[in-house]
C-alpha cells in the first residue's frame, strides 16, 4: 500500500481522508469483499411481507434476493437464482405466491424454497434428488425489532452484537408505536446519485452543511413560522451532539426544532393538527413516562448503521439504503416508516412532513445530490489534491457537536480497519 | 368575467392552457406560472412503483399543496436552490390531450408528456409520462386545481432528482 487511506492523528488534531478511496475502481472491488461481504447489510422490514406467501425482490450487496414469508409465517431470504441454470426465478417487485416457477425450463419451488417440480425429471440419473436443489438461502438472516439484515460472510457475529449502540436508537424509533410495531409505508423513492456511496454516508449526518446547502429549505421553514435563528456558538438552530455507537455506527442526536409527527407540533402542521399531536404525546407520556417521552418526541436522530443504512428520525422517519453501481455512482432506495396504528390524518401529516425536506422532489435532498455530484466532479483532481479534511471537533475533549465530525470519523475509522485488515474496533 | 360553463370548454381550450404552461415552465417564468393555478392547487408526482397512489397514505416524490408550491417557486427563484443553479434547460412536448371527465365547474384532462432536461453540458434524460389535470372554470378563465405528473419509468434511476417543475 503506497499511501494510507486515512491519516488519523488525534494528538495533532489531524484527520485526513485519501481522496483516492472515493474515485478508484480497485477500492470499490475491495469494498465488495471486505465491507459488504463482512457486515450485516439491511435487507428490508418485516412489515413489507405481512402475510404468509408475501414476497419482495431486492438487490442487496450486489445479489438478487427474494424475501419471503413462507406458508408457516417464517421469514426467509433466498438468493433469487434457479438451481438449474441460474435464472432469476422471481421477476416481480412484490406479490404473494405459494410457488415460484422459473420461466426458462419450468423448475418450480414452493415458498419454503423446496424444489417441488422438475419437468421431465425422468431424464436425470438416479443420483439426482430434488431435495439437493432447494433455493439457496442467504448465509445469515437476522432481525432486530423488525429491521432485517443479511450477512454474506463467514461466521458472522450475532446481529444484536453487531448493532451495538445503534440498538438504542432503533428502540427510540420503535417506541413511537404504542404496540411497538412499525410499518414501511407504500411508495418507494429510487434514484441515482452520480457520486461515491460513502459521500452519502457522510452527508446523511453531516450537520455542518445545513446552512450552506439548505438555506432555501430553512427559509421555507422560517416563512412557515419555525425559528431557524442560530443560538450563540452553534451552527444549527438547536443543540445536538455527534456520537460513536461502536462498530462504525454513529448518530447525530439533536434537540428538535423542525417538528415531529410523534410528537412535536409546528405551524406547518396546521392548527387542526394540534389536538391529535397532543394526544399522541399524552399516550407517549402515559406509556413511557415523562422523561422517555421527551427523549422520543423532542429529539431528532440521524443514524448511520454501518455501512449503508441510514435512518433519519426527525420530521418523519426515513429508511434509506444505497448501493454503489460504480465507484462514482450509487442507487438510493428510501422509504417512510410509521407506527401501524397511526390515524389517517396522522399518516398524511407524516408523509407531508417527509416531503418538505426529503427525497428526489423535496426542498432539500436535491441540493444534497447536487453537492455530492460536485464533490465527485472535484475529486477528479485527486492525484493533485490528495486529502480531504475531516478534523472538526478534534481540538476538544468530551462531547462533540453535531456540526463537529466525530461521527464521520467513526465511519471512516471502521471502514479503514476493515479495508486494511486491522483491528476493526 | 364570469366563469364559462364547464360543458363549453373545448379540447383546444385545454391544449392552449397546457401549451401556455409548458412555455412558461421552459422559460422559468415561475411567478407567471403560479398565476395559472387556483388558490387551493396541488402538484403531485407519485412514486414510480405506485403511480395511482394517494399522497395521504403513500410516499410520493412530490405532493405539494399551494403553500409548498409557492415555497417551491420562491426557492427555485433563488440562486441558493443549488440543484437548479445553474438552472436546467428543459423542453416539454405535450400531446394526446383528452378531456376525460366533467363535473360541476371542473373537468379532468389528460395528456402525454416528454420533458427533455439538460444540465451542465450533459443531457440528463427524458422524463416521459402522462399528466392528469383537474381544471376549474373561473372568472379569470380555465385554471389548474391539480396537476399530477405520472412518470412511466419504473424508478427515477438515472433521472436523479425532480428538482424542477415537472
Amino acid at each position: 500500500m503506497d499511501r494510507p487511506f486515512i491519516v488519523d492523528e488525534p494528538d495533532k488534531e489531524r484527520f485526513r481522508l485519501n481522496r483516492r478511496v472515493l474515485v478508484d475502481p480497485e477500492i470499490l472491488e475491495m469494498e465488495h469483499r471486505r465491507i459488504f461481504d463482512r457486515c450485516w447489510i439491511y435487507l428490508g422490514h418485516d412489515s413489507e411481507i405481512p402475510g404468509n406467501g408475501d414476497f419482495r425482490t431486492r438487490n442487496v450487496a450486489g445479489r438478487p434476493v427474494l424475501l419471503v414469508r413462507d406458508a408457516e409465517g417464517g421469514v426467509r431470504a433466498f438468493l433469487n437464482t434457479c438451481r438449474h441454470r441460474g435464472t432469476m426465478v422471481c421477476r416481480e417487485r412484490e406479490g404473494n405466491r405459494t410457488r415460484f416457477t422459473c420461466l426458462y425450463h419450468g423448475w418450480t419451488y414452493d415458498n419454503r424454497g423446496t424444489l417441488t417440480h422438475v419437468p421431465g425429471e425422468e431424464a436425470y440419473g438416479g443420483a439426482f434428488d430434488k431435495a439437493d436443489f432447494s433455493l439457496t438461502e442467504v448465509p445469515a438472516l437476522e432481525e432486530y425489532r423488525g429491521f432485517r439484515f443479511v450477512h454474506f460472510g463467514d461466521d458472522p457475529e450475532p446481529l444484536a452484537d453487531y448493532l451495538a449502540g445503534a440498538k438504542e436508537y432503533l428502540d427510540l424509533v420503535v417506541d413511537q408505536s404504542p404496540s411497538a410495531r412499525l410499518e414501511i409505508v407504500s411508495g418507494t423513492q429510487e434514484y441515482d446519485i452520480r457520486a461515491n456511496w460513502k459521500l452519502l454516508v457522510e452527508n446523511s449526518f453531516d450537520d455542518y452543511h445545513l446552512h450552506a446547502t439548505h438555506s432555501t429549505y430553512l427559509e421555507y421553514m422560517k416563512d412557515s413560522g419555525v425559528s431557524v435563528r442560530l443560538p450563540k456558538g452553534l451552527m444549527m438552530p438547536a443543540p445536538g451532539v455527534g456520537r460513536s455507537l461502536g462498530n462504525g455506527h454513529a448518530v447525530v442526536d439533536n434537540v428538535n426544532f423542525r417538528g415531529r409527527p410523534v410528537a412535536a407540533w409546528i405551524p406547518l402542521y396546521g392548527e387542526e393538527a394540534k389536538p391529535e399531536i397532543e394526544a399522541i404525546r399524552a399516550e407517549l407520556v402515559a406509556r413511557l413516562g415523562e422523561e422517555r417521552a421527551r427523549r422520543v418526541a423532542d429529539t431528532n436522530r440521524n443514524l448511520v448503521v454501518f455501512p449503508n443504512l441510514v435512518i433519519n428520525d426527525g420530521s418523519a422517519v426515513t429508511v434509506r439504503t444505497f448501493w454503489p453501481t460504480a465507484v462514482d455512482r450509487m442507487r438510493v432506495t428510501a422509504w417512510a416508516l410509521g407506527p401501524v396504528e397511526e390515524s389517517e390524518t396522522s399518516r398524511a401529516r407524516r408523509l407531508d412532513s417527509f416531503l418538505t425536506f426529503y427525497g428526489p422532489g423535496g426542498l432539500a435532498t436535491p441540493d444534497d445530490v447536487e453537492a455530492l455530484e460536485l464533490v465527485q466532479g472535484g475529486l477528479a483532481t485527486w492525484r493533485e489534491t490528495e486529502w480531504s479534511e475531516i478534523s472538526r471537533g478534534m481540538n476538544k475533549t468530551g462531547e462533540q457537536l453535531n456540526t463537529d465530525e466525530l461521527h464521520l470519523r467513526t465511519f471512516w475509522r471502521r471502514w479503514n480497519a476493515l479495508m486494511t485488515g486491522g483491528d476493526p474496533a | 368575467m364570469t366563469a364559462a360553463p364547464i360543458d363549453a370548454v373545448r379540447r383546444e381550450d385545454v391544449e392552449a392552457l397546457f401549451f401556455e404552461e409548458a412555455a412558461l415552465l421552459d422559460a422559468w417564468r415561475l411567478d407567471d406560472w403560479l398565476g395559472l393555478l387556483t388558490d387551493d392547487a396541488r402538484y403531485l408526482v407519485p412514486p414510480n412503483d405506485v403511480p395511482d397512489g394517494d399522497p395521504r397514505d403513500t410516499l410520493f416524490t412530490i405532493a405539494d399543496d399551494i403553500r409548498r408550491i409557492r415555497g417551491r417557486v420562491k426557492r427555485l427563484n433563488s440562486a441558493e436552490a443549488h440543484a437548479e443553479s445553474p438552472r436546467s434547460r428543459t423542453r416539454r412536448m405535450v400531446s394526446n390531450v383528452r378531456i376525460v371527465e366533467r363535473a360541476g365547474d371542473e373537468l379532468v384532462a389528460e395528456a402525454n408528456f416528454i420533458v427533455y432536461r439538460f444540465r451542465r453540458d450533459e443531457r440528463i434524460g427524458e422524463y416521459v409520462g402522462r399528466y392528469r389535470y383537474r381544471l376549474r372554470s373561473t372568472g379569470e378563465g380555465l385554471r389548474i386545481a391539480e396537476r399530477r405528473a405520472v412518470l412511466d419509468c419504473e424508478e427515477l434511476g438515472g433521472l436523479g432528482s425532480v428538482s424542477f417543475i415537472l
